[in-house]
């Protein structure tokens, strides 16, 4: 038996192996892809097509595949590291491990949302808004400020996603607006109006206030659009609400990509970050499943409708938002991590 | 630890002692050595957690450890882990009892029907229920499912001992009058003691790493909350400290069993007369039992496979890109069957030393194994990038080959139940008659010990299979880059709320797992017990193994 186990083991792990791990005429790259698989697929596709390099992409939460490269370390196979925010690249930029993005791949003009000291660049940009379900409340109830949620006329009717990672720009944004204690305090008493709707995530979020579930909550626009794509308008009971222009929860966050410093195919995996840059590849994004906002902003998008010029975010700048260190420790006082 | 303990009712006394005397000529070193070197890997993800807490630092680690929220995940994952060990103790026992001893109708059709759930992913029951009953959370959603997912670790060990125990002690108890519960209690429960304590400790290790369905129902444990750190923490030290806190859970669950199953055993010189049985006759609670057992069914296997058709049958579009579900299906039958294999050779010699040689450091050498199962798949994961980065220069890295190694090491406890119970209950005395007929240590072993074993090791390979099949969190980190398994498929449209374009992976998975569930159910229903078998005083002459007598000893 044991030995006939050994021979098994040699006839099974052959047929284990995945198909196109190599090949291609222009050699083949690993991409790290913590974006939604619904931006990437297109792309990759695009960039296939286009310059003969094969893509691998191996797809997981960001912050694990931030995790896994620095464990990884000097022999880690990505290539290229695609994020849907902005701190996991800036936490990979603290220990050194990203080479510098070629400076042809940047635009002429200096963009707020790309790396500070060009170890990334910005692909893609997502807004914060409110999601609401339409038979609970009518968008004259809405508040115009992320602060007022903390007041008790919102009790039991705010969902919130203490651990999803798009959260934290949020927290970064109010803590720098009105300073730690504060925002530990507004913190505190959002997890009590919350009750019982603490969800895992956006997309848990989404479906529960469009189900009439909770009345309202905060996510980035295009969970809702993802949702409405899937259930078709008749099966939308919900609608998105911006908060007033500049407040602290009105924040764009970005998504971006790197090269690893450790990546053996700097030419390619540079060539592929240029791709994204590209208006071919904006272009993709704009009118793919994603619903993202592409970063050039000479791409137009139908949805969301509002032109990504016309938002009117708050100031807060990518270093501020940093690796969200300091959002993670609050959230961990305030017992929501 | 000898053979005798599979019996319930003890069969420790002269032929235990016989044996052991007979057993013992000397320390198979050979044997020893492969043992401790598969044991000390597979212990390995368990010292870098200590490494790594030890570099996070006891200063970083107090704040995190010592405050509200984690006072709140360790009574929800105690708290869940205590009443989903006991109701799975009370299901697996009393649905044991009624297909084993009761003439319950169609007893054949449960005693399969009963044994499948164990096939079925938690994450996939956990969302069945979720897509049935949205509003479904919180402590008792997540008790419904996980009892409905474990239970039959219980059941398995238990319809084993009740099959062989010796029915005498029951018509003795009845016929000095005491009443049919006080003797199922006292006697049929007294019996079954150490099946259903070895079935408990198994689910309590499951319950305690779960991560998918809690992260569906949106319940928070330890586990959970390690999980939380690696997404969102930026902080792997951080969460391999928790994970400590989660290790150590496990060896109090590890020691309680011991304490509770005690040493002592009923003072019993044999193991009875194994005869054929009368079933108990239910009378006019048949209807009820009958009610009872359909229900378990319906709500264990019904609502996950219910809820997989209506959302496959109701379509939908996704906005996740289409994939290949049969390319998911051949890596995930690959990898899983490859991990059977290895897992289960690998547990011969620990299994076979842990029986034949039992001593105290040899136990202690099995039982630090189970531990790995507390621990989370993607810390197991992590461990093996760090074991691979450090020593190996990242060979091996994201290959078929150190996946199913990774399998193999967090299922390895099962396999070793199985092949330990197996072993256990093949008689000594064939391999006797092989060395003293002059033929060599191996040929003894390849030609009497391995057919004798056999069905254990399948056993074994079918629950490494099936646990295998359906791991998420470390597939995700070490799978080969572009494969994808049916469950690493079904959870990115499952997160996606892509709910009907998940439905066929989870379809598939079931269909993957129930196959084995299934044989091993037959299998075991096959069993003798039933049928009049002579006497036999090593308890090791009936042919009941492997999975029969899976967590009996354990």
């Amino acid at each position: 038996m044991a030995g006939a186990g050994v021979a098994g083991l040699a006839l099974l792990a052959p047929a284990a192996t995945p198909a196109g791990a190599s090949g291609g005429g222009g050699g083949s790259i690993t991409l790290y892809n913590g974006q939604h698989v619904q931006t990437t697929d297109a792309i990759v596709a695009a960039f296939e097509k286009k310059t003969g390099i094969t893509v691998n992409v191996r797809s997981d939460d960001e912050d694990v595949l931030a995790d896994q490269i620095v464990t990884e370390g000097r022999h880690s196979p990505a290539d290229v590291f695609f994020t849907e925010n902005s701190p996991p690249l800036q936490y990979l930029a603290s220990k050194g491990l990203l080479a510098t993005v070629k400076s042809s791949t940047f635009p002429s003009t200096q963009r707020r949302f790309d790396s500070p000291r060009s170890k990334w660049i910005g692909v893609s940009a997502r807004v914060s808004v409110i999601v609401y379900n339409t038979s609970l409340l009518t968008p004259s109830q809405l508040p115009t400020s992320v602060m007022q949620l903390a007041q008790p006329t919102w009790k039991g009717k705010i969902a919130l996603a203490g651990s999803e990672t798009d959260f934290q720009p949020i927290v970064t944004s109010v803590v720098r607006r009105y300073g730690t204690h504060a925002a530990l305090r507004w913190l505190d008493a959002l997890k009590a109006n919350a009750t019982d709707h603490l969800y895992p995530d956006n997309e848990t979020i989404t479906d529960e206030v469009n189900r009439g579930q909770v009345a309202l909550g905060v996510i980035n626009q295009y969970y809702w659009y993802r949702l409405q794509a899937q259930l078709g308008a008749s099966g939308m009971h919900s609608k998105i609400a911006y908060f007033a222009p500049h407040d602290p929860g009105y924040v764009i966050d970005v998504s971006g990509a790197a090269v690893l410093r450790s990546s053996t195919h700097q030419a390619a995996a540079q060539k592929f970050v240029a791709f994204l840059a590209s208006h071919q590849a904006q272009e993709i994004i704009a009118h793919s499943d994603s619903f993202e906002y592409p970063i050039d902003s000479g791409v137009k998008t139908a949805q969301p409708e509002t032109p990504f010029n016309d938002l009117e975010p708050n100031s807060i700048s990518i270093s501020q938002l940093g690796t969200g260190a300091e959002a993670i420790k609050l959230l961990q006082e305030a017992q929501l991590l | 630890m000898t053979a005798g303990r599979g019996r319930g009712t003890g069969s420790d006394g002269l032929a235990g002692a016989r044996r052991r005397h007979a057993v013992r000529p000397h320390t198979p070193w050979l044997l020893l050595g492969v043992a401790v070197a598969v044991s000390a890997f597979v212990v390995l993800p368990l010292v870098f957690l200590v490494v790594q807490a030890v570099e996070f630092g006891w200063g970083a680690l107090e704040p995190l450890l010592f405050r509200r929220l984690s006072a709140h995940l360790i009574w929800n994952s105690l708290s869940l882990m205590v009443v989903v060990m006991v109701l799975s103790a009370v299901v697996g026992t009393l649905a044991a009892w009624f297909v084993e001893r009761t003439d319950l109708p169609g007893r054949r059709l449960w005693a399969v029907a009963v044994v499948i759930p164990l096939g079925i992913p938690d994450f996939v029951v956990s969302f069945g229920w979720h897509s049935l009953f949205p509003s479904l959370g919180g402590f008792w959603a997540a008790v419904l499912v996980m009892t409905l997912a474990v239970y039959p670790l219980v059941y398995l060990p238990v319809a084993a001992n009740l099959r062989g125990a010796d029915p005498a002690q029951e018509e003795v108890s009845r016929s000095l009058g005491t009443g049919r519960l006080m003797t199922f209690w006292r006697v049929t429960v007294g019996q079954a003691r150490v099946a259903v304590l070895g079935g408990m400790v198994l689910v309590g290790l499951v319950v305690l790493a779960e991560f998918g369905a809690f992260e569906i129902l949106g319940f928070n444990t330890l586990t959970t909350e390690v999980y939380t750190e690696f997404q969102v923490g930026l902080d792997p030290p951080a969460a391999c400290a928790l994970s400590l806190v989660l290790v150590l859970l496990g060896v109090l669950l590890l020691g309680g069993e011991g304490a509770l199953r005690g040493r002592n055993r009923p003072p019993r010189l044999g193991s009875g007369v194994a005869r054929a049985l009368r079933p108990v006759e239910l009378g006019r609670a048949r209807p009820v039992a009958l009610a009872g057992i359909a229900l378990l069914v319906g709500l264990a296997l019904g609502v996950p496979v219910g809820a997989i058709l209506s959302l496959i049958v109701q379509g939908g579009s996704g906005t996740l890109p289409p994939a290949s579900i049969w390319s998911a299906a051949v890596h995930t039958f690959g990898y899983s069957a490859s991990a059977g294999l290895l897992a289960t050779a690998a547990a011969l010699p620990v299994g076979l030393l842990a029986t034949r040689f039992a001593r105290l450091q040899v136990q202690f050498l099995e039982r630090s194994n189970m531990l790995v199962m507390a621990a989370p798949g993607l810390v197991i994961a992590l461990s093996f990038v760090y074991v691979t980065e450090h020593f190996l220069d990242s060979a091996l890295y994201q290959t078929p080959a150190l996946l199913v190694v990774t399998y193999a090491v967090m299922f390895f406890p099962l396999a070793v139940v199985s092949v330990r119970a197996a072993v256990a209950r093949s008689p000594v005395g064939l391999e006797e008659v092989g060395h003293s007929l002059g033929v060599s240590r191996w040929s003894v072993f390849v030609r009497v010990t391995l057919p004798l074993i056999g069905p254990g090791l399948a056993a074994a390979f079918c629950l490494v299979f099936l646990e295998s099949a359906t791991e998420l969190t470390a597939t995700l980190v070490l799978i080969p880059t572009n494969a994808q398994t049916l469950a690493t498929q079904f959870w990115s449209y499952q997160s996606n709320l892509s709910y009907s374009q998940a439905a066929p992976y989870a379809g598939m998975m079931l269909l993957i797992a129930a196959v084995p569930s299934y044989v091993l159910g037959r299998w075991f229903d096959r069993l003798p017990g039933r049928a009049p078998v002579a006497p036999n005083p090593e308890g090791g002459g009936d042919a009941v193994p492997a999975l029969a007598r899976t967590m009996v000893g354990s």
